[in-house]
């Protein structure tokens, strides 16, 4: 029979399980794989500059064309900077398959140059890690990989290679089925809870809907909005959900929780019937556990049974993936009297709407109006901070438009990569990332892969000139001590003792320019339209616009940290 | 205290591969669930080993021990001994240092009465073997404590087996 090398047959697996892109970043370990990849052209190579974008990069492609993402890193320093990255992926149920380069099994445990144990490393923060300790192992894990990465509650797969094994001659053969006898996603249904839940919600007066990133990773739109039309229950979102429903539907509330709209945490809170499906109840969205939903039976529906009354109890708990959930109670939901509901909803919704700001002063709410007029079937990518909640709260996702974060982990740096993975899967549509100047610096040397890629990524830089979201939590709650989060400060500061700040830097424009992307500094609001139709012209390159907003931009309303949802701050 | 606040029982079947006790140890760590004794080894299949893992925990928190761990590739199954008619030991030996005459009189005393055996035996010193609960080895283990004051203990952790016909633990 046949015999091939271990890194042959890894290109030979990529090709046969479909992917398309791999991220990669070469080393000693990986020499031999980046040689065979070298050889075919099936699978494009995307090199970034830094392994943690390469994983975000990865990331974003597979929020964003439900494939699984694919990233090949070195050994040692490569391995260990995929590890925010993998944390990221992890918290938001992203399926990753990511390769890192080992040293000869010899050399394992000898503190070898550029090892580390990165299995061991990441056990704590992937769905599944191991090391391919035989050759005649490689194919088995590999296949293993992409299904437990995609399948049940997606997660990012580690697979470590020592570089012996891959040069070791073996069989040619990849395998076609997988049988792990750990390991076995649930599939369906359980019928008779799911008939209970029903019941509990045509039976109820109050009934909401509470939608989670998990009906956003099954894909469960269309049904889901048929779903809540037949039975005109209203429904709110977590931040990850966001997009479960149309933004514009008439039965959407908002987000909930600690920067939801105050309609939302509302309805949470006086509800009689929490119908929840592909939340894990994470504390941003809860607020003082005791005091949540508290006068609501709660039906919960996750793929993952860990996930189903850990932060709180549940009364209806139903383990499935949302998709097949909701297509099964699309079988049986029946309209429910909301009419008084509604109206007091709406009613909520009139006394604190999310507000646009009336001065002529350049606002976060302005540009993101603008985003949500311009662009059609885009997708925002945001990076984490002010601007995130901001664009959670006033970005508009209607049909067709796609919003997506790091909300679990909150990795600041994710936005520009997640803007270049997102467009590369699809390149078809406008990909707008908002970042703060904070953020945007923590991965900003990927302008080099956009540029090279030739991805026109609209980048736009919300700069404050501070980490705008702890100097909030500092203005609000640490009576304006500014500790560590002046991006000005510095020796001159010290020296002079807060009276002087130097220039902010970098200049934004002049970095876009100098890796030959386009630079558009908006000091007033009525430059915003303009810069966004500049921007559309750069097909070929990326644009960054640069905003300047005023510090003192919050993000309103906000709840304390450990408050209930009732006590919402709403203004200052 | 929390509520049900008490020692329980897990037996684990996993698959016989390098990590997965880090992996299952790691949980425990990382979750800040209590990890009172854990003891692993093959089965009669040799791609397979079984766990015996006690915690101290409440109702709430033993639940979510136990679906993060059934969620794990690695782990094949798991037993709630909870509610289980199980035949369940634990080895302890104690080396006791220092004995006089009497001393050694006493030790066999006690080997008798909880059924331990005296497997070495040395001019001044004793060494004792018990398979037994680990409840009772507790006892023994305080008891010989405050008779004698050197002592080297070393206690295996339990291992448990789902009865055959039923038993009392």
């Amino acid at each position: 029979m046949k015999q091939i090398s271990g890194n042959k047959l890894l290109v030979k697996a990529l090709k046969e399980e479909g992917v398309e892109y791999l991220f990669g970043y070469p080393g000693a370990c990986t020499i031999d794989i980046s040689d065979e990849l070298y050889k075919q052209d099936d699978v494009k190579i995307i090199l970034p500059r830094h392994e943690q974008a390469l994983v975000h990069e990865a990331d974003a492609y597979a929020r964003t064309t439900g494939k699984v993402g694919v990233c090949l890193v070195t050994s040692g320093p490569g391995a260990t900077n995929l590890v925010t990255g993998l944390a990221t992926a992890n918290y938001d149920s992203v399926p990753l398959v990511c390769f890192t380069g080992q040293v000869a099994r010899h050399l394992i445990g000898n503190d070898a140059f550029q090892e580390v144990d990165i299995v061991g490393i990441t056990r704590s923060i992937t769905k599944y890690g191991v090391t391919v300790r035989r050759r005649e192992d490689l194919g088995r894990i590999i296949k293993e990989a992409f299904y437990i990465a995609r399948t049940g509650r997606p997660g990012p797969v580690l697979i470590d290679l020592p570089k012996d094994v891959m040069a070791e001659l073996g069989s040619a053969e990849y395998p076609k089925n997988v049988n792990i006898r750990g390991y076995k996603p649930n599939t369906d249904v359980h019928i008779g809870q799911l008939k209970r839940a029903l019941k509990l919600l045509h039976k109820a007066k109050r009934p909401l809907f509470l939608a989670g990133g998990g009906v956003v990773i099954s894909r469960a739109y269309e049904v889901f909005r048929e779903v809540v039309e037949k039975t005109n229950v209203p429904v709110v979102t977590t931040v990850m959900g966001k997009g479960a429903i149309p933004t514009d539907h008439p039965l959407f509330i908002g987000n909930l929780g600690m920067h939801g709209a105050y309609a939302a945490n509302m309805a949470v809170s006086n509800c009689d019937v929490l119908f929840s499906i592909g939340t894990r109840f994470n504390d941003r969205i809860t607020g003082k556990l005791h005091e949540f939903a508290p006068h609501a039976q709660i039906v919960h529906i996750d793929i993952d049974t860990a996930s189903i009354s850990r932060n709180i109890q549940v009364d209806i708990p139903i383990v499935a993936d949302a998709k097949e959930a909701i297509t099964k109670m699309n079988e049986y939901v029946q309209e429910c009297s909301t009419g008084k509901w509604l109206s007091q909803i709406k009613a909520w919704k009139e006394e604190h709407p999310l507000k646009m700001r009336p001065n002529d002063v350049l606002s976060p709410m302005d540009i993101l109006k603008e985003i949500n007029e311009q662009f059609d079937n885009s997708i925002i990518v945001t990076d984490v901070g002010q601007h995130q909640m901001l664009v959670s709260q006033y970005a508009e996702v209607t049909e067709g438009k796609q919003m997506i974060m790091s909300g679990g982990l909150g990795t600041m740096g994710y936005g520009l990569p997640g803007g270049i993975g997102a467009k590369i899967g699809n390149p078809d549509r406008p990909v707008i990332v908002i970042s703060g100047d904070g953020g945007v610096q923590m991965n900003i040397q990927e302008l080099a892969t956009a540029v090279l890629e030739e991805l026109p990524v609209i980048l736009c830089i919300f700069n404050n000139e501070y980490l705008g979201m702890v100097r909030q939590w500092q203005k609000l709650f640490y009576g304006k001590r500014y500790a560590m989060t002046n991006l000005r400060a510095g020796a001159l500061s010290r020296r002079t003792e807060g009276m002087e700040y130097p220039q902010y830097t970098p200049d934004f424009i002049k970095l876009a320019e100098s890796y030959r992307a386009k630079g558009i500094r908006v000091t007033k609001k009525e430059e915003i339209a303009v810069a966004f139709e500049e921007a559309k012209k750069n097909t070929k390159a990326p644009t960054v616009i640069e905003f300047i907003i005023d510090p003192e931009e919050m993000v309103y309303p906000m709840i304390k940290p450990g408050g209930t949802l009732e006590d919402m701050i709403m203004d200052c | 205290m929390d509520k049900g606040m008490k020692k329980r029982w897990i037996s684990l079947y996993v698959e016989n591969q390098v990590g997965v006790l880090s992996k299952i140890s790691g949980l425990f760590s990382g979750k800040s669930y209590n990890l009172d004794s854990l003891t692993v080894g093959t089965t009669e299949d040799p791609t397979v080993s079984r766990m015996t893992i006690a915690t101290v925990s409440d109702d709430e928190t033993f639940e979510q021990i136990k679906k993060q761990l059934n969620r794990m590739i690695e782990v094949i199954k798991v037993i709630d001994f909870t509610d289980v008619f199980v035949r369940m030991k634990e080895i302890l030996y104690i080396k006791v240092f220092n004995c006089s005459k009497e001393d050694k009189v006493e030790l066999f005393q006690i080997a008798e009465t909880f059924k331990a055996k005296v497997i070495d035996y040395g001019k001044d010193s004793l060494l004792l073997e018990f398979v037994q609960t680990a409840t009772k080895n507790d006892a023994v283990v305080k008891l010989i404590k405050e008779e004698f004051h050197r002592i080297e203990v070393v206690r295996g952790g339990s291992v448990g087996i789902e009865s055959i016909s039923m038993m009392e633990r």
